[in-house]
């Protein structure tokens, strides 16, 4: 799939959804039908302090244009606490990748619980527009990966 | 070894198949590496969809499965025992959601399938690494905690005591009885409601099985399904309860009687040592301390004086009791709304504009006006009384709460024909928005409130209520089916306030790990299928707490919940999760960052061998307790050296994912 000068420019998202509230968040905004582009593709953790940083750093690497890491509003973690140790490393990945050029908006930790269809739907419209007006993410991609 | 994997991509009907080519999907994921089967069908969850999966799996020696349907919250049990029950490990099953993800949310064609593919490929890389898991045991301790005593709490424990189990009840107020003791009367058959419940809090308080923790909270709660350990605090009564005989003596020589009563929303007062109304369960005082002269002052100790039984004790402490629970059920109830927002109403300004549990009270014998209707203000009788309904319900503007409270159609209808019945000449008026009366003999209710006892509805909201300077108010309203504006003179009003979650309930639900919506009800595990239990496993919803109902709803509700209780009791093991983290001891250093981050306990330290090319050495690492492991992943975040991952979910797979997403 390559990018044509012509073409719509569409960005690669990846979601990291909690198990317990945003990936519930997430299906409740399916089973009520509220769209949100396709460019969001989900990968279900089962908390959002399963995710390495590495894995954000993997998809800046493959070509992700944006990455958003959404779990259980503070206080409301399933497991306690694992969402204050996913805040407070992305605080820290998120204000080193700005630095290093991949800007902030393309970043983002979002917390949606299982109720909230409507606010899983609107994140991901929100962010993908935000995203796509950053246009396509040329650091950190590792050109060997492109096929 | 070379995995051999079988794609099944599901139509669910058209709702799949009318947004996502499945066959085109079926293509394109049998061209990937390791897929050795590819096929669709309509019904994947159905009969002759698992035994599609259970053929190929026996058939093609499939090591690994990966379904493309619905999301795994639904089905991933289901497709998991088929393979289980095709020989196949369960944890080799992975679900690709294209329905909750693809179908329902985008129209194109094109893109949906597109997308189908992508998830379905990363499904297959995650499948492509998963590893057979065989799940633990873990043991059940046969004994509930149900959390609220009102009438779902009661209804509860005693189905759960009639099954043979232990269960204690955990109440804030000195006595249970809930919301539903306040009440007058109830809706549809106008029965009394004392009548029906005192004789179950008698049963409750009776029953061998159950025992009773009133003033009490729950302080704190750990452990997991099967194996919950809670503390729970008894607050200082300053009576003991041993010795107290209940007879009343002190409540009615307290000097001090200017507490205002919560019983009776405050509409009087009552003594500083206490019981909440008469038939309290159970019947032995409780001195608030707050108010009690003794405690503000230090003189008095009139109570003490005239106890005969020597139950008063000033220096009695708070106790904090520690037992294990197998399961938990949530029954917190509710209360009203505060009325800050809704100044029109003038319900602050005006004692005779009140809310409808004030008027539940003013209306029972046993309130403060001994039930006989009159004006807080005046004590006269009123002679035009206006209901307003949905003061705080259906509000769009964010200034009450967004969903019905459902109850609130029936009590009007109830208090107008009771009002109507026992005093005909006063006029009573009911301003609605809609009328809501679904359910068995509701709406007959209703109209018999309007066509037996002419009680004058009108559709129409109040934009205001002035209190005028001769003490009646005035209520500025419009009627919408005659299109004009209205405004008639009123004795009383009456707020027909929205219906919340008990205040506490955020606390709880945060001890217990329970999901909670926006409006503060707790959520349950499927909105449809599994009405009465909460995701988290081993907690259960009983009545207001899940969301607005009325008592025949509470309490059918609160004997699903004792069953699903029960159920789980009924079992002596539970499988457990077999997700959980590992520590590799080659790279681990005993460093402790695991053990610090990780909310169970579940990390220790041991002194292993470790033997490996030039390496023969006893080192001190991490051993995780796969029992008390949860799987949040913490720990394989935290580890500096990489040592520890999560089985399931492992960093390979989640690369593996993430890699086929950004292809």
């Amino acid at each position: 799939m390559s990018i044509g000068a012509n073409e719509e420019f569409r960005p690669k998202i990846v979601a990291f959804c909690c198990n317990w509230c945003s990936y519930a968040g997430a299906d409740l905004a399916g089973s009520s039908r509220l769209a949100y582009p396709a460019d969001v593709k989900i990968i279900r953790v089962p908390c959002s302090c399963r995710v390495n940083p590495m894995f954000i750093l993997r998809a800046f690497e493959r070509g992700a244009d944006g990455v958003i890491l959404c779990g259980c509003h503070p206080g409301d973690c399933h497991y306690s606490t694992g969402n204050f140790y996913a805040r407070r490393r992305m605080t820290m990945l998120f204000s080193m990748l700005d630095y290093i050029g991949v800007e902030n908006g393309r970043t983002r930790v979002e917390w949606v619980s299982a109720a909230e269809g409507a606010k899983f739907s609107a994140t991901m419209n929100d962010f993908v527009a935000k995203v796509t007006s950053l246009g396509k993410n040329v650091r950190l991609g590792d050109l060997r990966c492109k096929n | 070894m070379q995995q051999r994997i079988g794609v099944f991509v599901c139509h669910c009907g058209s709702n799949i198949a009318a947004t996502v080519d499945v066959k085109k999907v079926v293509e394109m994921l049998a061209l990937e590496p390791g897929v050795v089967h590819a096929e669709d069908y309509q019904y994947m969850c159905s009969e002759v969809g698992q035994a599609k999966i259970a053929e190929a799996i026996k058939e093609k020696q499939l090591t690994g499965v990966v379904v493309c349907s619905c999301s795994p919250r639904m089905h991933e049990t289901t497709f998991r025992k088929c393979a289980e029950r095709a020989g196949l490990n369960p944890y080799m099953v992975e679900i690709a959601n294209i329905r909750e993800q693809v179908s329902w949310i985008h129209k194109d064609m094109e893109e949906a399938t597109q997308k189908a593919v992508i998830l379905g490929r990363a499904a297959i890389a995650k499948v492509s690494l998963n590893t057979p898991l065989k799940a633990g045991e873990s043991r059940v301790t046969k004994r509930a905690l149900v959390i609220g005593g009102g009438i779902a709490g009661i209804q509860t424990a005693l189905d759960i005591a009639d099954a043979g189990y232990e269960v204690d009840i955990v109440e804030k107020t000195p006595s249970i009885g809930g919301r539903m003791s306040q009440l007058d009367k109830t809706f549809p058959t106008l029965d009394c409601s004392a009548c029906i419940l005192t004789p179950k809090m008698v049963e409750a308080s009776a029953n061998e099985k159950i025992t009773l923790y009133t003033y009490s909270e729950v302080e704190k709660v750990s452990g997991f399904v099967g194996d919950f350990t809670v503390d729970i605090r008894k607050k200082a009564r300053s009576v003991d309860m041993s010795k107290c005989t209940g007879c009343g003596v002190c409540q009615e020589k307290c000097p001090n009687k200017k507490a205002p009563s919560e019983f009776n929303r405050g509409l009087n007062t009552r003594s500083a040592i206490y019981t909440p109304f008469a038939q309290a369960i159970p019947n032995v005082p409780v001195i608030d301390r707050e108010h009690c002269t003794k405690f503000l002052t230090g003189k008095c100790g009139v109570c003490s004086k005239v106890c005969q039984a020597g139950a008063i004790d000033y220096e009695q402490q708070d106790e904090i009791i520690t037992e294990k629970y197998g399961a938990i059920v949530v029954a917190t109830g509710f209360d009203i709304i505060k009325l800050d927002n809704y100044g029109e109403y003038a319900y602050d300004q005006s004692p005779d504009v009140i809310t409808s549990l004030e008027l539940e009270r003013i209306m029972n014998a046993a309130g403060p006006t001994k039930g006989h209707l009159e004006r807080m203000s005046d004590h006269k009788a009123p002679k035009n009384m206006v209901f307003i309904q949905c003061v705080g319900s259906r509000c769009s503007d964010g200034r009450g709460k967004s969903y019905c409270s459902k109850i609130c159609c029936m009590y009007t209808a109830k208090h107008a024909m009771l009002i109507r019945d026992k005093y005909p000449d006063v006029n009573v008026t009911v301003f609605y928005i809609d009328v809501r009366t679904p359910g068995k003999n509701f709406d007959e209710f209703y109209r018999r409130a309007v066509e037996d006892y002419h009680v004058n509805y009108i559709k129409g909201q109040v934009g205001k209520v002035t209190p005028e300077a001769d003490g009646s108010l005035t209520v500025h309203g419009v009627d919408l089916i005659d299109n004009k504006q209205i405004k008639m003179k009123a004795d009383m009003v009456v707020l027909a306030a929205a219906i919340e979650p008990n205040p506490d309930i955020r606390k709880i639900a945060t001890m217990l790990t329970a999901s909670i919506d926006t409006n503060n009800f707790l959520t349950e595990a499927h909105a449809k299928l599994r009405p009465v239990e909460s995701p988290t496993a081993g907690i259960f919803l009983s009545g207001v707490t899940q969301g607005p109902k009325d008592i025949p709803e509470t309490v059918s509700q609160a004997g699903a919940a004792a069953v699903k209780a029960i159920g789980l009791l009924a079992k002596d093991k539970l499988l457990t999760n077999p997700c959980t983290a590992q520590a590799d001891i080659m790279a681990c250093n005993g460093c402790s960052t695991c053990a610090n981050v990780c909310p169970y306990g579940a990390i220790s330290y041991e002194d292993k061998e470790v033997r490996g090319p030039g390496i023969r050495e006893v080192r001190r690492v991490a051993v995780v307790n796969s029992a008390l492991c949860q799987g949040c992943g913490a720990c394989t975040v935290a580890c500096p050296s990489g040592a520890m991952d999560l089985q399931g979910f492992s960093n390979r797979q989640i690369i593996a994912e993430v890699d086929a997403i950004c292809r």
